[in-house]
């Protein structure tokens, strides 16, 4: 019933653009140069898939998108504990991370690219670069926000700071830094495309540039799908890894009552 | 719980004593927020420690659990002089301050650092600590599944975890219904009874302070002063009946006196 219910209604909105879609792309509407109908963008997916065309460029936008988003969330969780429990660190190097928070990383894409080559390695670090500083300030944010209360109580009975930190202020920064992760995911997504983009020769960007560069919009369309799935399906395996570990930010009838590791 | 254990308590050196302690927070100007205050507790004694809020009853236990630092003056427990956190004490909250991500038992082990840290002697403790607070069924339960009461219960569990000489409770049950609050007042003389610590309890209400006590202070002013130091001599167990009687409410009246007296004050004084 529960299902019937948050699965019918997004299918009649699908239902309805579909038919939109097709009136305004049938013979007499647009040209398809400009909007394929959707049979020949579901023809150009289903062809490039079957034909084992599509699957190398979508091996390799999702090795650097993975690769990219794993070692920048680490790296940003490590430097965000780092600032949060050292003053000295803060004060050195703090305004330069709220800095480059504001600056927009992909416009670094042509600098790493010529850094780091056209291959695998440069997409990873445009990613990694990406997805790097919302989960750092979503870090330190959560580190700082711990209750005091919390602290105070834990240091009343003589718990060492390491302690404290570990069972304290981390699992109380958790909600924060799984919101920047499904930040960092989506973003992560992007960076790899954008790479594409600026110079390649793979990934599902590639194949959506080369494709502009024929004007094969149906292709194009294809591309865009795959991204979309990857995008929707990755944030929410973040989501459901968030729900597993953060279990206590749930209604509490959704809250297990056995016993726990 | 017997009456001459009490009675031998009393002749006994002072467990809690502060002599002549100054506190101000740093980055706070005006008066500091203590001065000069002298203060004791007997072993085995509950003490209430009775005042208007921003008072520093507060600071006092703060002092006390080594969370602050006195800037002149000595706070002892026992034969230590207190300037850090040690285990000598167990404290309760105004709010529960349990951990969201660790379920009853695991917060009721939090001063041993959890289940998996706890000694088997100290997870027996937990276990009876739980049926004490009637907590048997919920120690798998998670904070967010507790009420106010029970959650406040968890916190009482866990301030006698360790064994500490000295209960501090900073207004515990101030943000429960005052149904739970009457509950959790004679629970509390129960465990109390059962465990005979000394006990510093803070609070605002005067029928509570009078319910629990064997001494109420009332501290107030900035810097505190001690204004009045009562001996409660009701008989305990006390009962909601005790609050109806007419030493009870004697001594409520007495204290309420006290109170009008200082509001006034503070009212007329810019």
């Amino acid at each position: 019933m529960r299902l019937l219910k948050t699965i019918v209604p997004p299918l009649v909105t699908l239902l309805v653009v579909l038919a939109a879609w097709s009136y305004v792309t049938r013979p007499g509407g647009l040209p398809s140069y400009l909007l394929p109908d959707p049979m020949s963008v579901a023809q150009a997916l289903w062809s490039g898939l079957a034909s084992g065309e599509f699957w190398p460029h979508i091996v390799f936008t999702l090795s650097s998108t993975l690769i990219g988003y794993a070692i920048g969330s680490v790296l940003a969780v490590i430097a965000g504990v780092l600032v949060a429990e050292s003053a000295l660190f803060e004060r050195f190097v703090f305004p330069y991370i709220v800095a480059i928070q504001a600056t927009p990383k992909v416009a670094l894409a042509p600098l790493i690219l010529v850094w780091f080559g056209f291959g695998l390695a440069s997409k990873i670090v445009l990613v990694a670069l990406i997805c790097f500083f919302p989960l750092l300030v979503n870090t330190i944010s959560g580190i700082r926000r711990t209750d005091p209360e919390l602290i105070a109580m834990a240091r009343s009975f003589s718990r060492p700071a390491w302690w404290v930190f570990l069972h304290i202020k981390l699992p109380a920064a958790a909600s924060a830094i799984f919101a920047g992760l499904e930040i960092g995911v989506v973003l992560a997504l992007i960076g790899a495309v954008v790479g594409e983009f600026v110079a390649s020769e793979r990934g599902v960007g590639y194949l959506i540039g080369s494709a502009t560069v024929n004007m094969n919009v149906a292709v194009m369309f294809a591309g865009v799908i795959i991204l979309a799935l990857f995008g929707v399906f990755s944030s929410m395996a973040v989501r459901f890894v968030q729900r597993r570990i953060v279990f206590w930010e749930q209604p509490p009838s959704e809250l297990p009552t056995g016993e726990r590791p | 719980m017997t009456v001459s254990a009490a009675e031998t308590t009393t002749t006994s050196p002072p467990l809690v004593a502060l002599s002549g302690v100054r506190f101000s927070y740093p980055g706070r100007s005006g008066a500091p927020v203590l001065d000069d205050l002298s203060l004791a507790a007997a072993d085995g004694e509950f003490l209430a420690v009775l005042g208007p809020s921003g008072g520093g009853k507060s600071t006092l236990l703060k002092l006390l659990a080594g969370l602050e630092v006195a800037q002149a003056g000595t706070v002892k427990v026992g034969d230590t002089v207190i300037s850090r956190p040690h285990r000598d004490v167990g404290m309760v909250f105004q709010r529960p301050t349990l951990l969201p991500w660790r379920n009853v038992r695991d917060n009721i082990l939090l001063p041993v650092g959890f289940a998996r840290g706890a000694s088997p002697a100290e997870r027996a403790r937990a276990d009876g600590l739980l049926a004490m607070t009637g907590l048997r069924d919920s120690a798998e339960l998670y904070p967010n599944q507790l009420s106010g009461g029970m959650a406040q219960r968890v916190g009482l569990a866990r301030m006698l975890l360790h064994d500490p000489k000295l209960l501090l409770l900073d207004e515990p049950f101030s943000a429960l219904d005052a149904m739970t609050r009457e509950r959790l007042s004679l629970e509390l003389q129960r465990i109390w009874m059962a465990e005979r610590r000394t006990a510093m309890f803070v609070t605002h209400s005067i029928p509570e302070a009078l319910f629990l006590a064997d001494r109420v202070v009332v501290l107030a002013g900035r810097p505190a002063r001690v204004l009045a130091d009562l001996t409660i001599d009701l008989p305990r167990p006390r009962t909601l009946e005790t609050m109806g009687t007419p030493t009870f409410n004697a001594l409520a009246l007495e204290l309420r006196r006290l109170f009008d007296a200082v509001s006034n004050d503070k009212a007329i004084a810019p």
